[in-house]
């Protein structure tokens, strides 16, 4: 079986694995890597959103040959490193921004993304950007207020959702 | 999804070498290909993967005006780039969503030219000429209808050359669960004409829509296509729109195109 190498979260990590092995399930099976879920398989839903060398992707439709010596951020590594939760995470939990809590991981890396490139998004921005995420609980609201909260903007005026 | 043999060459001629072996399979950004192995769909005893071929990556500006565009860029590397005119940006920036963007490639969009596709409404329209291994081939005799193009087993699209029209607009009636066009028009204004194209609608895959080109040549206004007859046989009912309502929205989304192009 081809051999895999790369980076996840900091660490690098390799295996030997099929060639049709996703990279959502080399990272959740060979790594234990669980967070990143997988909701559709069909690249529709977002929860196995992850980062590849800086890019959002959907890692059920990528193989994992396909990160060979690739850098990949996972859930996982989105914690500050004494292991509190980041700005994105907390302002999840603050404003109800998860309901089962399936789409979160997704949803949290899709956000991060987009905190990257735009640092004040607006209310129509974070909505774009989340339209490869699904939450089925349909908490869209919340999870839109949470990120402006990431972003360090008002939300006094935004109704509670 | 059956197991196949993986390969990522480095140059274009290791990729032509290795697409030589029997039911080898071109893997570009993988974002339908993939989805289609899953359902068995497609089962190819090889991949090749072109995402490791740097040479078929990037945009550059010619001089005479035109734009080419690497088969293997990525939706949004068009979208952020600032050479690339206005139309074009518009429907790359509307591709999917923003993780499909980040994989799936022009080349791959062009090669597997689903009827409800972005990118060959936009080379048909400018009159785009597909660049592969082997030829060059202009995007008028490329689409062959849903699903075919004039590509070979085993042919690589290298880049596509844009001419760059003075005005341009995309359109998208959008499907909200696919992403795909239900309807979508691309225009594109030059010296001598303008063109409409098509894509979404017809059991055909992209077409130019004619009658429209001869009314907004002569008068590029919104109100010059208002009384064209738009025939309905031959467009795709399925359970988003049907053909009637298709027909429908070619002339509407052909007069937003031509509202936001100027």
């Amino acid at each position: 079986m081809p051999d895999v190498k790369m980076t996840v979260n900091g660490q690098e990590v390799s295996g030997s694995i099929e060639s049709r092995t996703l990279l959502v399930d080399f990272i959740r099976y060979d790594l234990n890597l669980t967070g990143t879920h997988v909701g559709c398989d069909t690249g529709q839903c977002g929860a196995c959103s992850i980062h590849v060398d800086g890019k959002l992707v959907k890692s059920c439709t990528m193989f994992a040959l396909e990160a060979n010596n690739c850098a990949v951020s996972t859930i996982e590594g989105q914690a500050n490193d004494d292991g509190s939760l980041n700005k994105i995470q907390k302002a999840f939990k603050e404003n109800h921004g998860l309901q089962c809590g399936f789409c979160t991981p997704g949803m949290v890396m899709a956000a991060a993304d987009l905190l990257k490139t735009n640092s004040k998004p607006t209310e129509l921005e974070i909505r774009e950007h989340l339209e490869g995420n699904i939450c089925r609980c349909t908490g869209y609201h919340n999870i839109v207020k949470a990120i402006l909260a990431a972003s360090g903007q008002d939300i006094s005026r935004i109704p509670v959702g | 999804m059956y197991n196949f043999e993986f390969k990522q060459p480095k140059t274009i001629s290791e990729a032509l070498a290795a697409l030589k072996s029997d039911e080898a399979q071109i893997l570009a950004g993988g974002q339908t290909l993939i989805p289609t192995m899953k359902q068995r769909l497609a089962s190819p005893s090889s991949l090749v993967s072109l995402s490791a071929i740097s040479e078929i990556k990037g945009i550059c500006k010619n001089d005479d005006g035109s734009i080419s565009i690497g088969g293997g860029t990525t939706h949004t590397d068009v979208a952020t780039n600032s050479n690339i005119f206005p139309g074009l940006v518009t429907l790359a920036e509307n591709i999917g969503d923003a993780a499909v963007r980040n994989r799936g490639t022009i080349g791959g969009s062009l090669a597997n030219n689903d009827p409800a596709a972005c990118y060959p409404a936009a080379a048909l329209s400018t009159g785009a000429t597909i660049i592969t291994n082997a030829r060059e081939i202009s995007a008028h005799d490329f689409f062959l209808g849903m699903f075919e193009t004039a590509l070979d087993e085993g042919e690589i699209i290298l880049s596509v050359r844009f001419p760059l029209p003075l005005l341009s607009a995309y359109q998208k009636f959008i499907q909200p669960a696919s992403r795909f066009a239900i309807v979508g028009v691309f225009l594109s204004k030059f010296d001598d004409e303008t063109r409409v194209a098509v894509t979404g609608a017809s059991e055909g895959g992209v077409y130019r829509w004619n009658e429209a080109e001869v009314a907004l040549t002569e008068d590029f206004s919104e109100g010059s296509i208002t009384d064209l007859a738009i025939d309905h046989e031959g467009m795709i009912t399925d359970i988003h729109a049907s053909k009637e309502y298709r027909a429908h929205l070619i002339r509407v989304m052909t007069k937003r195109a031509v509202r936001m192009a100027c």
